[in-house]
């Protein structure tokens, strides 16, 4: 999971590593670069495939009976097979597997069984509810967590490096159930700063037109102030109940990432030469973890876009945790595979991202 | 670059904290917090959860309905203004009501109410029993339902009592749909099913503004609709999952009604003189289910004793505290021949004694439950009375799914849990807690008997049978409570409480009805002051 090379793992295997070739050659380079776009196109398909054929397996598996979701506890024994044959569950597994295939193929996945709605249209629904809220979440995470993070390590041992430690542990240990809540009851329902629960104020309810499905995004493509603000009211709670513990985790990471940069004899070179504390910091130890600290802020919000179904549950967020649970819950195979794909597409982008990033900030990558 | 972010962050943090003004939901628009992530489908033939049929109930006309502002009343005229029986008692003639119009302007017809009957019996989803039940099958309901002009005939296989055939039509899968309009929907052989589940065709006072799954319902008002259109003219109901987030949105003024408080909330808000709690009796009975399949729960002492054993004073007074009351009979309060007789009270004593006189002073007992709070408490209070007459009692806690699938086998020991009543009319429950015409495993029946392995006398079968068909109402209602009192004396599948609904409710909303014992919420009749 850590290892950023994943992408390039399944797909390349017999290739010669990238970083082998002769560079500054023209033609090598644009083949090592297309072979290294198929080999991540071929990696994506692999890994979903695989990702599909485990949650696949797993779901058939599993104690939960599908049809009753479907017929409910009143159906006679008549009906409860008449659904049991319509949901192709009398077929091999293998086969019921191929069929599915073929159906998602054709970029149909199906209908959901515990909404009724087809898994694609839910998807499109509650991912990006999600996204809005991992994305706003991971960057106060990363604008709060890293600076106190560099700041720990850089005053190692005195109050702000107390401060940060506390600040990480309570953020760990914190269940997020109960601070949610009582987040609610204080900003929302004692001082009243903040929306409640929900992604919109009642009136603001479905008078944006959907573009993007995210709120903040579509209230201003539509340039509806009132809507943006009222949808920033309801986000920044949770947002920030997230970003907290994104920050405990990109903070020590940070810090740690630090330490070890300041004890390297570069960073004593630099201090001898009379360069300022400022700049021996930020400009050369801090620029220096800027790889493993790309990874470990695409792992925290990977882990935030598949959605945290406590938080999504305290805040009446429709996002995609509480919509894969349930429908893990009561059998839903179709859309926790559709769920499934989706989540691992964005892992696999993301690693994607970060292995772009690094050969942009690492020079010795390219 | 990483300053200015951070600097617009604090920003925008700044731009929130100024306090929102939060003033009371507009008054026109009703706003209701509820949970409401079990809709699985809103099409009438199909839908049989408790939301589902609390947003039909509002879409959808019947042929005959309640009033809300009387439910006692019983079923009224609505799309049919009135009806006649034949001699036999086996032909109902309906008179479609005129000028009323679906809320695609088409007219409602006879015809509409024919095909509606027809689809659904056809379809057959879990729902069609209901009106199976007149000996319907799909391959007749041609012949057995059909119009004339504006006549609507049914033909039964018996001559059913009127009040059993009319209760059945006031429920939600009798509900008309609009022919024309679902027609032009049809897939295949699915009679617009799948259109149908997430779109409506009513004439009900509501048209449909979106549904979206585990998130919310917007209903508008139908402002051409027959009975005059709604007060309020929106209506949002909002999917909250907690309790106390329904009660925060609540004491906000976000939300006009709460349906889903704790007890503990109830009492939080009690003192709050901006709202009141509206108390209503519906129709479920929570129930103990001892399966006769386990050799120390099939003996009658056993049976008899676990009556005594339920602490239903204490359990009314305590985690079910306004919520349920002690209940122990199948017919709920506000059913046609229910009973109010509750004989047995928490007595360890007498159950010790009941056993010692047979000779069992010890045994277990491994059994399944559900994993909601209630049915949990429950369990855990009755293994402590239990324990105080030598029985073991030990509790696995499972997700709803898995207990159904046990149940459904007939693998559940002790079942603790709620049935609902599928339609108005007495022979719903009757059905299921007294009757069970096979008790043969392979007979994979669904009624409540059959699952707990109970060979319902014969003598009982027949009566249950007998009362649908009688068509006296007073005598109807003697023939209930006379199976009532026999099911007291040797039933092992006990009722011990009924569901009270508490709904948190701001003081200017008025006539809230959730649809009391026998119907699904109406909010034609709500208004504000």
């Amino acid at each position: 999971m850590t290892n950023p090379d994943m992408v390039n793992g399944p797909g390349q295997a017999g290739l010669p590593p990238v970083k082998g070739g002769m560079p500054g050659l023209g033609p090598s380079r644009w083949r090592r670069r297309a072979k290294s776009v198929g080999g991540v196109a071929v990696s994506l398909v692999l890994t979903l495939l695989g990702l599909l054929l485990v949650t696949f397996i797993i779901g058939r598996v599993m104690p939960i009976d599908p049809v009753l979701k479907v017929v409910g506890e009143r159906a006679t024994q008549a009906q409860y097979d008449a659904a049991y044959q319509a949901m192709g569950l009398d077929r091999p597994l293998w086969d019921q597997f191929l069929r599915y295939m073929a159906e998602v193929l054709r970029g149909d996945f199906g209908r959901s069984i515990s909404t009724g709605h087809p898994v694609v249209e839910d998807l499109k629904r509650v991912f990006p509810a999600t996204f809005e809220l991992a994305l706003l979440g991971t960057l106060i995470g990363v604008f709060v967590g890293v600076p106190l993070g560099v700041i720990a390590a850089a005053q190692r041992g005195g109050w702000i490096d107390q401060i940060a430690r506390v600040v990480a542990l309570v953020g760990y240990s914190m269940p997020i159930f109960w601070l949610g809540l009582m987040g609610l009851l204080l900003f929302y329902g004692i001082l009243g700063w903040v929306g409640g629960p929900g992604r919109q104020g009642i009136i603001f309810d479905g008078f944006v037109p959907t573009v993007t499905g995210m709120i903040l995004v579509d209230s201003l493509i539509a340039r509806d102030w009132a809507a943006f603000r009222d949808a920033f009211s309801h986000i920044i709670l949770p947002a920030s109940l997230l970003g907290y513990f994104s920050l405990a985790y990109i903070s020590r990471m940070t810090r740690s990432f630090m330490l070890e940069q300041l004890s390297a004899e570069y960073i004593t070179t630099a201090r001898v030469k009379g360069l300022s504390e400022w700049r021996v910091i930020w400009g050369h130890a801090f620029r220096n973890i800027f790889v493993p600290l790309i990874t470990v802020i695409a792992l925290s919000f990977g882990s935030l876009l598949e959605g945290s179904v406590l938080t999504e549950i305290v805040f009446s967020w429709p996002g995609i945790g509480q919509y894969i649970t349930k429908a893990l819950l009561a059998g839903d195979m179709n859309a926790v595979l559709g769920g499934t794909v989706l989540i691992g597409t964005c892992f696999v982008a993301l690693n994607l991202i970060s292995d772009i990033l690094y050969r942009v900030l690492d020079p010795r990558a390219k | 670059m990483k300053h200015l972010s951070l600097r617009a962050i604090l920003l925008a943090t700044a731009v929130s904290m100024a306090p929102a003004a939060y003033a009371e939901t507009p008054a026109d628009t009703l706003v209701v917090a509820a949970q409401i992530d079990d809709i699985i489908s809103l099409d009438p033939a199909q839908s049989f959860e408790f939301s589902g049929t609390d947003v039909d109930n509002n879409l959808y006309d019947r042929l005959v309905d309640f009033d809300p502002m009387d439910m006692a009343a019983g079923f009224k005229p609505s799309l049919a203004e009135g009806w006649e029986v034949s001699e036999d008692g086996k032909t109902i003639t309906m008179t479609l009501r005129d000028g009323v119009k679906f809320h695609s302007g088409n007219p409602v017809r006879a015809e509409d109410a024919a095909w509606s009957l027809q689809r659904a019996v056809k379809l057959n989803k879990s729902p069609a029993f209901i009106l199976n039940q007149f000996g319907f099958t799909p391959e007749n309901v041609d012949q057995m339902v059909s119009f004339d002009g504006n006549k609507l005939i049914l033909k039964l296989d018996q001559p059913y009592a009127q009040s059993f055939v009319l209760n059945c039509l006031a429920s939600n899968v009798a509900s008309v749909v609009d022919k024309e309009t679902v027609m032009g929907h049809v897939e295949g052989e699915d009679f617009g099913n799948a259109w149908l589940s997430t779109n409506e065709a009513g004439s009900g006072p509501y048209t449909l503004g979106t549904w979206r799954p585990n998130e919310a319902v917007q209903f508008v008002a139908y402002e051409d609709y027959w009975q005059g259109a709604p007060a309020m003219k929106r209506v949002i109901v909002r999917h909250v999952q907690e309790s106390s987030a329904q009660r925060l949105l609540l004491e906000q003024g976000d939300i006009d009604v709460a349906r889903n408080l704790t007890p503990t909330d109830v009492d939080g808000i009690s003192g709050n003189d901006k709202l009141v709690i509206g108390t209503e009796p519906r129709g479920r009975i929570m129930y103990m289910g001892l399966s006769q399949k386990d050799p120390l729960l099939s003996k009658p002492e056993v049976v008899e004793a676990m009556k005594y054993l339920v602490d239903y004073k204490g359990i009314e007074d305590s985690f079910l505290k306004g919520q349920f009351k002690t209940h122990q009979n199948f017919l709920p309060e506000g059913y046609l021949g229910a009973s109010d007789e509750n004989p047995w009270t928490y007595d360890i004593e007498k159950a010790k004694k009941i056993l010692t006189d047979a000779g069992i002073t010890s045994g277990t007992v491994k059994t399944a439950v559900r994993d909601i709070r209630e049915y949990v408490d429950v369990a855990q209070t009755l293994q402590a009375s239990m324990a105080q007459v030598g029985l073991t009692l030990e509790i696995q806690q499972m997700t709803g799914a898995q207990v159904l699938d046990a149940y459904r086998a007939r693998q559940v020991p002790i079942f603790i849990g709620e049935w609902g009543p599928d339609y108005a009319d007495p022979n719903t429950n009757a059905s299921t807690f007294a009757y069970n015409p096979n008790n043969a495993d392979d007979a994979k029946l669904s009624y409540l008997a059959w699952r707990n392995s109970w060979a319902v006398p014969e003598d009982m079968n027949k009566a249950t049978v007998a009362a649908t068909i009688e068509g006296n109402t007073e005598k109807r209602v003697q023939m209930y409570l006379d199976i009532q009192k026999e099911y007291r004396e040797i039933a092992p599948i006990v009722p011990l409480f009924q569901r009270i609904e508490q709904a948190g409710i701001q003081k200017n909303v008025k006539n809230w009805v959730a649809g009391g014992a026998v119907s699904s919420v109406f909010y034609r009749q709500v208004t504000k002051e």
